[in-house]
């Protein structure tokens, strides 16, 4: 560890929360729809296509009618990209001449997509083509996070409105989010990446002569365009196989710092958002500040953990920190706070290899995945992620004074209780479950690249990401085989549709409700009381259904690696 | 459900083209016409022909060039068609086999000076172009014995050719292994 590495990473956390209120501000009077700087453009576009796809924009929905807009648009999306994936073979912009894909990859790919995971079991440049990345992947990559924003704020409105019947229309809440948040960011950003050095083309492969006289075939393509929203939207699915650890993907520290803040900031300005919607801006900052200490304190720990590096190098006399994996541009600070932020941020793309993290690193990965999407999130997830555990700390501080508990103005009763903890449930449901299942079936332990702890930690990592809309892997397992794909697949879904129809329950349920007045015995949730009682309901929740899981895997590689041990 | 059907299919249909296809020809048009080299992947040209990109990390064995960092990109290191990780654990048994016959290498090449880390560990991308100050100097008594150059020549080349950190902050301080090859080659020609 190095003052200039701390120093690292406190002007990332300076530069987040100086964009999180000017970025919350805009979007917030985005999705009001009031004029912005964008409107005199975007405007006539955005009527164009409420004219051409046949929507009322001032017709809004009730919470049954906006969760079933939201599920058919993502089950067309599915099908769509699904079909594209099957045909790649015989479509145009294929120069390398790459085959469709397999059933079971492109069932994962598709729900991987739309789910907002981007979960890859397969290497990009030696996969997929450059029409399958484009109309495939980066038309999900917008509109998966537009549908997360469109749902936190339909969440949100749950709170705001006063018997109320509606939560807002979904086709507005999802053009708006693609059209005035996501394409201009993702245009500045792309080309601002290009400009330090990320290529953006459609050429064949490159043949070059090395100085030594071999030959090396470097892929190509459009890289820039697909990066730029992978980070901005939470997605995370990498262009390459090795996504943002690649030179073309993240060629330096400055586009890497551009990148690993890009990952979290419309998560982050969500919270801002979220405060303006209530009238309150102080209740957002008591969100981003639970987040940002979880988020501090897994850097920390990261960086720590790596800086000791690897006992049995050191045996062996190397001194110096964890380097595998690492790039050598980035260094270990800048890797751990993107292995921890993209986990947090359950955006998943890497910029370092997490399967070759020390066990602590690779803890702090997991659980910030384990968590839920509460620590920023994905774009919109997040901030519906953390409601989740506001609501369960409200009824936990309610319990204890023996009163109704009250978030926001509004009566937290049994209905809105259980359809919580039944989001709160599917997660461990699906992402133990099918751990326990793989860990014991020899057709999947096939696919683990490391024995031992580690090997367990794959395994479960990888139920994780899925679990947790994360996308990112311990790439060693090879999961591109039918079980793992399937069961993966499986997994994203439950993770994403099982958390967000029982909060949009939630939120039609409170929208009908009228508002409480405050009054002297209600608890404040804009101070750190809040916040701390918020990280201790997740670190209580997340840990006591995820520890025993990591004590078999992490805890036990760490304690192994101390004692000298090797698998 | 039918009321939804057709904003579904438009809007599928609509932000495909927009996103899908429109965002993406967009960048590529204007990064081909405001930064054309950097588009094209950063081609590195030497005596007229494409040797590589300057981003991308390329196999150096010959005992007269400095090396870059072990790769598991391809069967042979550096593939740019196929980049990759290890993957390996901290506690892999293959991986410690790998730097132990590392280690020995490196100490057979320079005896009793201490082995900089990043020329044990495996790179993330297996197409790192950059190794430390350190692990550049690590190699000088190599090259000098190989080149008949003079180690202190070849300190100054690594000073010059060091890449500080950005604005003394972001990253760490590198050298570019093909950037200092083409130095090497440049320096060994003169008189």
């Amino acid at each position: 560890m190095t003052i200039n590495g701390w120093l690292q990473i406190l002007a990332y956390f300076l530069a987040l929360l100086l964009l999180t209120r000017p970025l919350g501000g805009f979007l917030y009077r985005v999705f009001e729809g009031e004029k912005t700087l964008l409107s005199p453009a975007l405007g006539p576009l955005e009527r164009g296509i409420y004219r051409v796809t046949g929507v009322d924009a001032r017709r809004e929905q009730g919470w049954l009618g906006y969760t079933a807009a939201m599920l058919l648009f993502n089950l067309l999306g599915f099908l769509f990209l699904y079909t594209l994936l099957r045909l790649q073979g015989g479509l145009p912009l294929n120069p390398q001449g790459l085959p469709g894909v397999s059933p079971h990859l492109a069932f994962n790919t598709a729900i991987s997509f739309v789910t907002n995971t981007n979960w890859q079991s397969y290497g990009g440049e030696s996969t997929l083509s450059y029409l399958s990345q484009m109309l495939g992947l980066t038309t999900q990559n917008f509109v998966s996070a537009a549908t997360g924003i469109a749902v936190a704020l339909a969440v949100v409105r749950g709170f705001v409105r006063r018997k109320s019947d509606s939560l807002g229309n979904f086709w507005v809440d999802l053009t708006r989010a693609t059209l005035y948040v996501l394409l201009p960011l993702a245009i500045l950003s792309a080309l601002a990446l290009v400009a330090l050095g990320m290529p953006q083309n459609f050429a064949h492969y490159t043949e070059a002569t090395t100085l030594e006289g071999a030959q090396q075939l470097i892929a190509q393509g459009p890289v820039a365009s697909q990066v730029a929203i992978k980070q901005l939207g939470s997605n995370g699915g990498g262009f390459f196989n090795v996504n943002s650890a690649h030179p073309f993907e993240n060629p330096n520290a400055l586009s890497n710092f551009l990148e690993s803040l890009y990952l979290i900031l419309i998560a982050a300005a969500l919270t801002n958002t979220f405060g303006r919607m209530v009238k309150d801006e102080r209740q957002g900052w008591a969100l981003f500040g639970a987040m940002a200490i979880l988020l501090a304190a897994g850097i920390g720990i990261s960086y720590w953990s790596e800086s000791q590096g690897n006992p049995a190098v050191a045996a062996l006399g190397v001194e110096g920190p964890n380097l595998e994996g690492k790039e050598t541009r980035f260094g270990v600070a800048q890797s751990v706070i993107w292995s921890a932020a993209t986990t947090a941020a359950s955006n998943g793309s890497v910029n370092a290899m997490h399967d070759s993290y020390t066990p602590l690193g690779g803890l702090v990965q997991m659980l910030n995945i384990q968590l839920g999407e509460a620590i920023f999130g994905g774009v919109g997830a997040g901030l519906y992620g953390m409601i989740v555990y506001a609501i369960l700390a409200v009824f936990i501080a309610g319990l204890m004074v023996g009163r109704t508990p009250e978030y926001l103005g509004k009566k937290i009763e049994a209905r809105e209780l259980k359809l919580t903890m039944l989001a709160v449930l599917c997660l461990p449901l699906v992402l133990l479950g099918f751990s326990a299942y793989a860990s014991v079936s020899p057709e999947m332990l096939k696919g683990l690249a490391n024995a031992g702890p580690h090997g367990f930690s794959e395994i479960l990592y990888a139920f994780s990401s899925a679990a947790g809309n994360n996308g990112s892997a311990f790439a060693g397992l090879s999961a591109n085989a039918p079980l793992w794909n399937t069961l993966l697949g499986i997994t994203m879904l439950v993770g994403r549709f099982a958390m967000i129809v029982p909060l949009l329950a939630v939120a039609g349920s409170l929208a009908a409700k009228p508002a409480v007045a405050p009054s002297a015995g209600t608890f404040p949730t804009h101070g750190g009381l809040f916040v701390g009682l918020l990280i201790g309901v997740l670190l209580i929740v997340g840990g006591l259904t995820y520890f025993p899981a990591l004590a078999l895997g992490p805890i036990v590689e760490q304690l192994a690696l101390h004692a000298g041990q090797n698998y | 459900m039918r009321e939804h059907l057709r904003p579904a299919i438009s809007l599928l249909v609509l932000f495909s083209l927009l996103c899908g296809l429109a965002y993406p020809l967009a960048v590529t048009g204007l990064a081909q016409l405001i930064f054309p080299s950097q588009a094209a992947g950063s081609l590195a040209s030497h005596d007229g022909r494409v040797i590589g990109s300057w981003l991308i990390g390329q196999n150096f064995s010959q005992p007269g060039y400095f090396h870059g960092r072990p790769s598991a990109a391809g069967a042979q290191g550096n593939d740019a068609s196929a980049s990759s990780g290890s993957n390996l654990g901290p506690t892999s048994k293959a991986l410690q086999e790998r730097i132990a016959a590392t280690v020995a290498a490196l100490k057979a090449e320079n005896p009793g000076a201490a082995i900089p880390a990043d020329l044990v560990y495996a790179s993330g991308s297996g197409l790192d172009p950059q190794i430390s100050p350190a692990a550049a100097r690590f190699q000088v008594p190599r090259i000098a014995a190989a080149r008949g150059l003079d180690a202190a020549k070849l300190d100054q080349l690594i000073d010059r050719q060091t890449e500080p950190r950005l604005l003394g902050l972001w990253g760490e301080p590198t050298v570019h292994v093909l950037v200092l090859n083409l130095a090497l080659d440049a320096l060994a020609q003169e008189p």
